[in-house]
């Protein structure tokens, strides 16, 4: 069995269906930022599969971006949850409804 | 004689409202009496104006001067046009209006002395002027319509000239309202005019109805409202109420208003449009009937009022019943084919128009009179009064002289014009000469008590008595003598009518009846107010149900004010209108605003708020298009 771009996408789209789960089920903060990073990388992944088997290059420099700006995010992300947590005393994501009127 | 004079005579005091308006009032103010003289001017230039017309329409042939049409506007077909109708009844007209206008401005130089408002009150009495005098000479309906509205305006500013005062401002509003009435069905009647014979001149509708081409029931509803518009402004029944509380005004105005200018009005455009009336009996029937009645019902409430003023307006409502009463016996007659229609036309005019000439001096001089009294007095309260005849003989005298002239008291003015009005009214409708014979009676009663209850017997007020300025004087002198002798100056034979001989009146049974009548009139006045063998309080108490009645007015003030206007009106139509307002147009307005309170409100749940909630609702949003887009591409 070779190992063709099927393969690849198949495993990216499990990955992110994995992430998604995280993002919807969770109800840990840190656990669903968690989930996002996988979600990410899960199109990481399919970038550079597509990459490789369509011969451009500009894919693989795109996930260099993405990991970069996904660490800078991460940084972010973390620091909105300890200012969360500070201010609430906790990180479940379902005693977050300031936005409801 | 040129156009140009004519247009001057109304021109003339319109320039002087403009000049006080304007260059007087703004700049002038610390000299008021210079607004006095540009007034006085104007119009004296106007009267010296008014006298050539008269002379050279006297002169003319038929007493008609032809002049030239001047284009106005144009509207697609329609054009309107400016031009002056020059003929006996607008030269005795304008001979009345500048003569009392000026005799008032005369005397309103001592009356309104002092009054914060002088240089406003002149520039509105040339306005007054100016309006009254383009009405007599308007020759189209149009154009009478301008100024006619114009003469309504003048009144509403100037009865309402004191405006400080509730009262006055509530008057001046009344005078507005009520005349306005009576002035939409006038200028429905032009329209229908229009809409009928194309054409807004006088002279050519009074052709096409005595040709007979205008006529049935659009003649008789357009002549009705015609006079609709004459109720109005002459105060008139069932419009009569606006004028007794007119008295609010400055005294001037109201001698202004009930001689020459506004109540006038009403008379003269009976009698411009008199071929038009006088072709449709119903419509001249009406005219005489409500003339009758008005004559007799406006007296009666003359006899109680304690206000002298007040007595003057229901004698002026009286006597302008009594003009309306001419026109209309005698148009009845030539409608009925009594008279021959040419000579019937030119009668009906002179018998209305000659009372109102007369007329016009001796109540001018009237409420010039009560003026000077009230003047003296500072009040128009007879029972404030008594015994001014010592303290004010030139006063006394003049509206001694002026009561007999109302009273129709041979020789003097009144007694020829009235006997005109009787004589025609005896010999066509018996039942309207017994209302008009019998305000004979009333007449010289309610004035006579005037008399006694003002200039005889013992002052009952507290203020210092004086006789008025010779400026006040002077005018009401120049009116007495106009007062006796106007009856025998040939107005009336001028205008086409018929006065007896000086003396020949006299032989006359219906002459020596009025007489008596009004003799019996005064003698009753004297038993009560003045000898006081009969005690006007006990009179009031026997007769308790009538005086109360009387000075009640029959309650037509209150019949308006809260029967019509509140319960009908305002309780009634306008309750219901206010209900379809607030609730089904409101209703409406305040439904679709509550639909989309409460829709929000429901919607409102679906924003829990909970991030992953909002993440699901994006997740199956896009599991939705992508399904979308690869079922359907």
């Amino acid at each position: 069995m070779s190992v063709g771009l099927e393969h690849f996408l198949i495993l990216s789209a499990v990955l992110f269906a994995i992430g998604l789960y995280g993002v919807l089920a969770k109800r840990n903060a840190v656990v669903i930022l968690m989930s996002i990073e996988i979600m990410l990388n899960a199109v990481n992944i399919a970038m550079v599969a597509f990459s490789r088997y369509g011969h451009f290059i500009t894919g693989q420099v795109f996930v260099i971006f993405i990991m970069v700006v996904a660490a800078a995010e991460v940084a972010v992300g973390l620091a909105l949850i300890i200012a969360i947590y500070r201010s609430r005393k906790t990180v479940d994501a379902e005693k977050f409804d300031l936005m409801k009127w | 004689m040129s156009t140009g004079v004519i247009f001057a005579i109304i021109l003339l005091p319109l320039f002087s409202f403009l000049v006080i308006s304007f260059v007087l009032r703004p700049f002038f103010k610390h000299r008021p009496q210079l607004s006095w003289y540009t007034t006085i001017g104007a119009i004296g230039t106007s009267l010296a104006l008014s006298i050539w017309t008269f002379i050279e329409v006297s002169a003319a042939e038929g007493h008609v001067l032809a002049m030239p049409d001047y284009e106005w506007l144009a509207i697609g077909d329609t054009v309107i046009n400016i031009g002056v109708t020059v003929d006996a009844l607008a030269a005795v007209m304008l001979i009345v209006v500048t003569v009392v206008s000026l005799m008032v401005q005369f005397y309103s130089r001592g009356y309104m002395h002092g009054d914060g408002g002088y240089i406003r009150y002149f520039a509105f009495m040339s306005l007054f002027t100016a309006s009254m005098l383009g009405l007599v000479l308007a020759d189209n309906l149009v154009f009478l319509f301008l100024f006619w509205e114009g003469v309504g305006l003048c009144s509403y500013l100037l009865i309402g000239f004191w405006f400080h005062k509730p009262e006055a401002a509530r008057a001046a509003m009344k005078a507005f309202v009520v005349t306005r009435l009576g002035d939409f069905g006038f200028l429905v009647a032009i329209l229908l005019l229009y809409a009928k014979t194309g054409t807004f001149d006088i002279g050519e509708l009074q052709h096409l109805a005595l040709a007979g081409t205008l006529g049935g029931a659009v003649l008789t509803w357009a002549a009705i409202g015609v006079f609709s518009g004459a109720i109005g402004k002459s105060a008139q029944f069932p419009l009569h109420t606006w004028l007794p509380d007119a008295m609010e005004g400055p005294t001037p105005v109201s001698a202004l208003i009930h001689a020459a200018t506004m109540v006038a009005a009403g008379v003269y455009l009976v009698a411009r449009m008199f071929p038009v009336f006088a072709s449709d009996a119903t419509a001249i029937t009406t005219v005489a009937v409500i003339g009758g009645f008005t004559a007799i019902f406006a007296a009666t409430m003359g006899l109680v009022m304690n206000d002298i003023k007040r007595v003057l307006a229901y004698s002026t409502i009286s006597q302008l019943g009594y003009m309306m009463l001419g026109l209309g016996v005698v148009g009845m007659a030539v409608a009925s084919g009594t008279i021959s229609t040419e000579h019937g036309l030119a009668l009906g005019v002179a018998v209305g128009i000659f009372h109102l000439f007369t007329h016009a001096f001796f109540k001018a001089l009237l409420f010039l009179g009560a003026g000077s009294v009230s003047h003296a007095t500072g009040t128009f309260d007879m029972r404030m009064m008594g015994g001014l005849r010592k303290a004010m003989p030139w006063t006394y005298l003049m509206f001694l002289i002026a009561s007999l002239s109302l009273a129709g008291i041979w020789p003097l003015a009144g007694f020829w014009s009235k006997e005109g009005i009787l004589t025609h009214a005896w010999e066509q409708v018996p039942l309207l000469f017994a209302l008009g014979f019998i305000t004979v009676f009333l007449t010289a009663f309610y004035m006579f008590r005037v008399i006694f209850l003002t200039f005889y017997g013992e002052y009952r007020g507290k203020a210092h008595l004086h006789e008025s300025p010779l400026v006040m004087l002077l005018p009401m002198g120049i009116l007495t003598i106009l007062a006796v002798i106007a009856g025998l100056i040939g107005v009336n034979e001028f205008l086409g009518g018929h006065s007896y001989g000086f003396f020949e009146a006299l032989t006359h049974p219906l002459a020596w009846a009025s007489l008596c009548l009004a003799g019996a009139g005064i003698f009753l006045a004297y038993a009560i107010y003045g000898a006081k063998w009969l005690s006007a309080a006990s009179l009031r108490q026997r007769f308790a149900p009538i005086y109360t009645l009387l000075s009640h007015k029959y309650w037509f003030d209150e019949l308006y004010e809260n029967l019509f206007l509140m319960r009908l009106l305002i309780n009634g139509i306008f309750g219901w209108l206010h209900w379809i307002d607030d609730h089904i147009i409101d209703g409406a307005v305040n439904g679709i605003a509550t639909v989309t309170v409460m829709g929000g409100s429901l919607i409102r749940r679906l924003e829990t708020g909970q991030l992953q909630a909002y993440g699901m609702a994006i997740f199956i949003g896009i599991l939705a298009i992508v399904a979308f887009l690869l079922i359907f591409s």
